[in-house]
Parts: structure tokens; C-alpha cells; sequence
């Protein structure tokens, strides 16, 4: 509890006790009114003061004015207990409120806990020196011990440790890196002293990415609150003058037109019990403190919201788009089966491709390698020549070996096997002859089939898959994942115009996500009515493109994602529906002269107690 | 050009009344205020002097509460 805090915890509780003495005090007449001035100047010096101050500055519709004008009147009507405990009660609902938000300030700052202080920079004369890491330039040294924060986006140059990446990712597994491995800001440094060399300035570096980020994220409103806004500005004024409305009105009716008594008392005590409600703050304060929680809630999850209103759209998604490689499958090749012709074997088969395919640097040619794993013996290869993306040939032992697709072996005059399967195929023929083809496919990811089910349970309409691969791998991939609808070989702008024409579909209140890995599909993420990038980790791009960002490539999170998403935009509709029947239901019950003051005050104060309390749940979700 | 400032204000509905009141000063294009985060984020007119203009930015807000501040 802050100081601030604290004096007015003193004063509620001074106040209460001083109220309940006075109460069963048998004083009268001013002697009374004198007794309950006194815990009502306690309690309430500082909101009549800024009352004070609003009619300087001609802001009428201030709360604090309206709790002084009602509080005030309470007492002029001769209701001392009620003008004090009304001004009791706005304080403990301020006092509870400015908790709870400082609470959930901290709680969000804890999971948010990756901004480190300090860098070790290793000079050139070999001494290490504690800086600020906004002081560390690009291509300096810095060291890290074990338990220390990353502080800056960089290479390891010298040992290996785990990397604890909990804060980032919400992963809980380490992280195993080594010399050679780029490492990002962020992460923790679990059992190894590790030297880095940086490759960006702090500010550039992810951990700043990402603080920026969620600091702004607070930027983008939604809906909801955008209507909180509006309701709060015309909600206090339209009671306000109701309030002036029924103080007037019926005793004016009465005495005109009735020929009743006026009863002037009992209206205006209607009227300020109406004041006593005018204070939008439970909706004011709910609506933003839920969302903050929902982003904060999957900040900690490693999934980073540009804004309320993503969560608010991300909510709403009823159809997912999307892409194949990087997203749902491994984007790592592999050899997947061989199958040699008549009279080749399964070795020479292999080592033919991984021969002449030993300098190249394509995917494919790598899994060739890998799945050789010797090192291929550069003097038994002469004369490579790549064919211009149809594959390459070479000598090997003075035979002429061809290695590639379809169309190669048409050139080399070689009557391939035709091949149903699901991935690249690539065909080797020796000397004109056919020797047989070997599989290269992609890995689907283990959580990628979850996923999808995930995301039907979370009422996800319409699952589509894009891929600028072949057919067959593609529809591979789709059966294995259970997705609705697959289209493949596009051109990434194929992909635009198919995400365009399932726009067009929808109907307009559904929202279209696009997942993609966002290093090609940039324009796609933008397109889409939200942008998701994943595996985001080091990649400004992605982060740049996206209005969600994955922290990691798990195709899990999105389902979490849109979990928190439902549960945050639940609270935020149960809180507004709750917050303003109350309010009505009090309105019309004070008007009726149902509801005294009392029950108006209490009312106000646990509708803003519960709504809070609500928001706050949605900083957790279940697993 | 925009600026970013750490402010310290009470209630969420004061929150959105001093974003209001900086909106309408002058030089000022846009502004947000993020209350939980307790950032102000204010967007300026071109060759707006920002200083001299956060200074009225801050007047107007403290008439709409009074206690509140922007830390410039």
C-alpha cells in the first residue's frame, strides 16, 4: 500500500467508528449535526475541495462535485448518518479501486520482468565493466554468467549454457546454445558464462521490441472501450439532470395539478440518492483493467498483442488461414525414403545425390548431406553444374550423374518413375540410366494436429491451409491435420487473393486470421483482418507485419491466444451488462422511492468491487 | 512527431478526461492516454513547440483534475 493509500485507510476507519459512536450518541439538534460534521470533514475534506476546485473550473459533471452536492444535501435534509457514510463508502470504493489497478500494475511489470539493467561489456584490455546497456554498441563483447539476464541481441562467441526463455516464449524447456548460435535478449542464462558479440543496439534489441509493444498495446482501444467512453460522458450529465428532473418535477405536478402536498423532502432525497449513482467509474475502471489483464495474461503466455482491439477481433475469429511451412510443419526437410531402381542400392542411390549436390546450399541438397552423413569425398566429383533450378549434374567416378526433377531427367533423356507421394521428389539417374528417387518431405510439428482440434473446440469455424507446395505433400500434410480446406501451389501473391476471396465470404461480423511465419508473408498478415506471425524471436519483420505476435513457433499458442481472447471479451461484456442493469435497476428503484440512499451507495461501491474482481481474472487462463 | 510521457492520475474516467482536454489544446493532433500503463502519448502538429505546448496541455488537464501530472 502506498502512503497516499494508507492516510485514507486511516481516515475510513477513524470515520466508521466515529459514525457508529455518533449514531447511538442521544445528542439533538445542532449539537448533532456539529458531532457528524466531524467525521464528515474527515472523510470528505479532500473530494469537497476538488469539488471546490471543478465549479472554479466549471466542471460540473466532476464526480466529486456530485458526491458533495449529495452528501451535502443528505445533510441539509437532516440525514447526518447517510451524508457520512455516503462519503465513506465513494472513499473505500476509490481506496479498493486504486489497489486493485496498482495490483494488476505490478503483477503485469513481474511477468514483464525482462528488461536488464546492466550489461557486462569485456574491454579491450581484457577487464570486465559494468555499463548500462543502452551504452553497449553493436559489435562489442559482453559477458554472461550463469543466472544473468541476456541484455542484448547477439552471437555467442565463446561457451555454451541453457538458455531459460520462460519470460519470452512462456516455455518452460530450456534452451540449449553454443558457440556459433545467435542469442536473444531476454533470455536467462541458466548454468553457463558465455561470451557474446552484439549484433544490435539495446534499443533495437527484442527485449525492447517487446516492452515497446506492450507499452503501446494500451494505445489501440476497442470497441467496449471506446463505448465506455462515450457512455461515461453522457451518462453523468443525463442523470444529473434527471436528479434535477425528479427533484422538481413532481412536487411541482403535485401542488399544480393534484392539489396534493408537494413534499418537497422526500423528492429531493430522491434526487440525491440519483447523484449518489451518477459516478460511471465501475465501468470506467472494469473495461480497460480487463483487457490490460487479457493482454498481460498472454504477454506472460509469449504471445504479444498490439492492442485491445486485436484481443477484441481475435475474439470474434470464426475462420483460420494458414500457412504451411514454418507454421504447421517443421520447415526443416528431410529424406524421408529412398527407393532405388532396378540393380542400385539404397547406398549408392544416396551417395550419388549427396555427392553432386555437396556445395549446394538449398534445403534440399542440405537434407541430402545430412542424410548421407559422412562427409562427401570432394575428389570423386568433377564438373558440377547446377541446371538452373531443375536440379544439377556432375561427374562422379567418371560417370554422369544427374540429380533433380522431372524435367532433368527428361534433358538427360531418362524415362523416370512417376510418384504419387507427398513431398519433393528428386530423381537420380548414372549415365543415363535411372537409379531411382529419393523423398525429401517436411516434418509436421507435434503440437500442429492438436492444434487444429484446439482451435474447433474453441469454436473456430473453418480451418484453411495455403502452400506454395506441390499437391500431393499438401494434401498429405491436410489430411494429417484435419484442416477443412487446403489450396497449393500458390505464388505468394496467390496467397493475397485467396485470403481476399475468403474475406469476401464471411460474413461481416466474423474475423479472419492469418497464421504465417512472417518472413514471405508479410502482405498477407496485413490483409488478413488479423495478422499473426509466429516463431517471431529475433525477427523484427514478423514483429513489424503482425498485429499478434508468437513468441515462439508452437501452433499450440494460438489456440491459447484465442482462449484468452474469449475469456477477456466475456468478463468485458459480463461487466458492462452487470455494471449498468445495477445502475438502471438503482435509478428506477431510487426514483420509485424503493431505495434509500444506503442501498444506492452500496450498490455503486460493489458493482465496482465486483466488476474489478472479475476483470481481474482475466490474468489467468486454464491450461 | 510524437512523444510519449509517464503520468500519474488517480481514476480511469480522470484518465480520459485529461485525454480530452489535451486533444483540444492547441498544436496538439492526437493524444491517448494508456492508464494502465500511466503513459500519455501525444501526437503534435507540425512545427508545433512542444514544450510550450505540453506546458498548456498540463493546465488544461489540471483543470479537468486537479491532481494529476505529466511528468515532462
Amino acid at each position: 500500500m502506498s502512503k497516499k493509500q494508507k492516510k485514507v485507510l486511516i481516515r475510513i476507519i477513524i470515520t466508521a467508528v466515529l459514525m457508529v459512536v455518533f449514531a447511538l450518541l442521544p445528542v439533538k439538534g445542532t449539537a448533532r449535526l456539529l458531532l457528524f460534521l466531524i467525521p464528515y470533514i474527515l472523510i470528505g475534506y479532500d473530494i469537497l475541495q476538488k469539488a471546490g476546485k471543478g465549479i472554479v473550473n466549471r466542471q460540473v459533471f466532476d464526480e466529486n462535485f456530485l458526491m458533495a452536492v449529495a452528501t451535502i444535501g443528505a445533510i441539509v435534509l437532516g440525514e447526518y448518518t447517510e451524508g457520512v457514510a455516503v462519503m465513506l463508502f465513494y472513499q473505500i470504493g476509490e481506496l479498493f479501486q486504486s489497489m486493485a489497478v496498482g495490483k494488476s500494475r505490478r503483477n503485469i511489470a513481474d511477468l514483464m520482468d525482462i528488461c536488464p539493467d546492466y550489461a557486462y561489456l569485456l574491454t579491450e584490455d581484457g577487464e570486465i565493466e559494468e555499463v548500462d546497456p543502452e551504452d553497449v554498441e553493436p559489435g562489442s563483447i559482453i559477458v554472461v554468467r550463469p543466472g544473468e539476464k541476456i541484455p542484448i541481441d547477439g552471437v555467442i562467441i565463446e561457451g555454451e549454457a541453457s538458455l531459460d526463455t520462460r519470460a519470452l516464449t512462456g516455455e518452460s524447456l530450456p534452451r540449449q546454445a553454443q558457440t556459433g548460435d545467435e542469442v536473444i535478449s531476454g533470455c536467462i542464462s541458466m548454468d553457463g558464462m558465455i561470451k557474446i558479440r552484439t549484433t544490435k543496439e539495446f534499443a533495437d534489441s527484442t527485449v525492447s521490441k517487446i516492452l515497446e509493444l506492450v507499452e503501446e498495446s494500451g494505445m489501440r482501444k476497442s470497441k467496449p472501450e471506446n463505448f465506455i467512453t462515450r457512455f461515461a460522458r453522457y451518462y453523468t450529465p443525463i442523470v444529473c439532470y434527471g436528479a434535477l428532473a425528479l427533484a422538481i418535477a413532481p412536487p411541482l405536478v403535485r401542488m399544480g395539478l393534484l392539489h396534493l402536498t408537494p413534499e418537497w423532502t422526500d423528492w429531493i432525497y430522491r434526487a440525491l440518492t440519483f447523484l449518489v449513482i451518477s459516478c460511471p467509474c465501475a465501468l470506467v475502471i472494469s473495461i480497460p483493467l480487463s483487457f490490460f489483464a487479457g493482454i498481460g495474461c498472454a504477454s506472460s503466455n509469449g504471445i504479444l498483442v498490439k492492442g485491445s482491439n486485436y484481443l477484441e477481433r481475435l475474439s470474434n475469429t470464426k475462420t483460420i488461414v494458414f500457412d504451411k511451412t514454418g507454421t504447421m510443419t517443421e520447415g526443416v526437410f528431410e529424406v524421408t525414403q529412398i527407393s532405388p531402381a532396378e540393380g542400385f542400392t539404397e547406398e549408392t542411390l544416396l551417395e550419388y545425390a549427396a555427392l553432386a549436390e555437396q556445395f549446394s546450399t538449398h534445403p534440399i541438397g542440405l537434407s541430402l548431406k545430412k542424410a548421407y552423413e559422412k562427409d562427401p569425398d570432394a575428389s570423386r566429383v568433377s564438373d558440377v553444374t547446377e541446371e538452373g533450378g531443375a536440379g544439377v549434374t556432375a561427374y562422379i567416378d567418371g560417370k554422369k550423374v544427374a540429380v533433380g526433377n522431372e524435367r532433368l531427367m527428361k534433358a538427360e533423356g531418362v524415362v523416370s518413375e512417376k510418384t504419387e507421394e507427398a513431398g519433393t521428389v528428386v530423381h537420380v539417374s548414372a549415365d543415363g540410366v535411372y537409379a531411382g528417387h529419393i523423398l525429401i518431405s517436411d516434418r509436421i510439428k507435434k503440437t500442429a494436429r492438436e492444434a487444429i482440434a484446439g482451435l474447433k473446440k474453441a469454436g473456430i469455424t473453418k480451418t484453411v491451409m495455403l502452400t506454395g507446395d506441390n499437391r500431393a505433400a499438401a494434401d498429405a500434410v491436410a489430411k494429417e491435420l484435419n484442416v477443412d480446406e487446403v489450396h497449393s501451389e500458390l505464388l505468394p501473391a496467390d496467397k493475397v487473393e485467396k485470403v481476399e476471396e475468403l474475406l469476401q465470404k464471411q460474413n461481416e461480423k466474423e474475423v479472419l486470421a492469418f497464421v504465417g511465419d512472417g518472413i514471405n508473408d508479410a502482405p498477407v498478415l496485413s490483409r488478413a483482418d488479423i495478422g499473426i506471425a509466429m516463431g517471431a524471436m529475433g525477427s523484427d519483420a514478423a514483429i513489424e507485419s503482425a498485429d499478434i505476435v508468437l513468441m515462439d513457433d508452437d501452433p499450440a499458442k494460438i489456440v491459447k491466444a484465442i482462449r484468452i481472447s474469449s475469456k477477456c471479451l466475456r468478463i468485458v461484456y459480463q461487466n458492462i451488462w452487470f455494471a449498468i442493469g445495477v445502475k438502471l435497476l438503482c435509478l428506477v428503484l431510487g426514483a420509485l422511492g424503493i431505495v434509500n440512499m444506503w442501498a444506492a451507495i452500496f450498490a455503486d461501491v460493489g458493482v465496482m468491487v465486483i466488476a474489478v474482481l472479475n476483470a481481474i481474472r482475466a490474468l489467468r487462463v486454464r491450461e | 512527431m510524437k512523444k510519449t510521457y509517464k503520468i500519474e492520475v488517480d481514476c480511469a474516467n480522470c484518465a480520459a478526461k485529461m485525454e480530452e482536454a489535451v486533444k483540444k489544446t492547441e498544436g496538439v493532433k492526437d493524444c491517448t492516454v494508456n492508464f494502465m500503463a500511466l503513459k500519455m502519448k501525444v501526437e503534435f502538429e507540425d512545427g508545433a513547440d512542444v514544450d510550450s505546448v505540453m506546458q498548456s496541455a498540463l493546465k488544461a488537464c489540471r483543470k479537468v483534475e486537479s491532481d494529476c501530472e505529466i511528468y515532462l
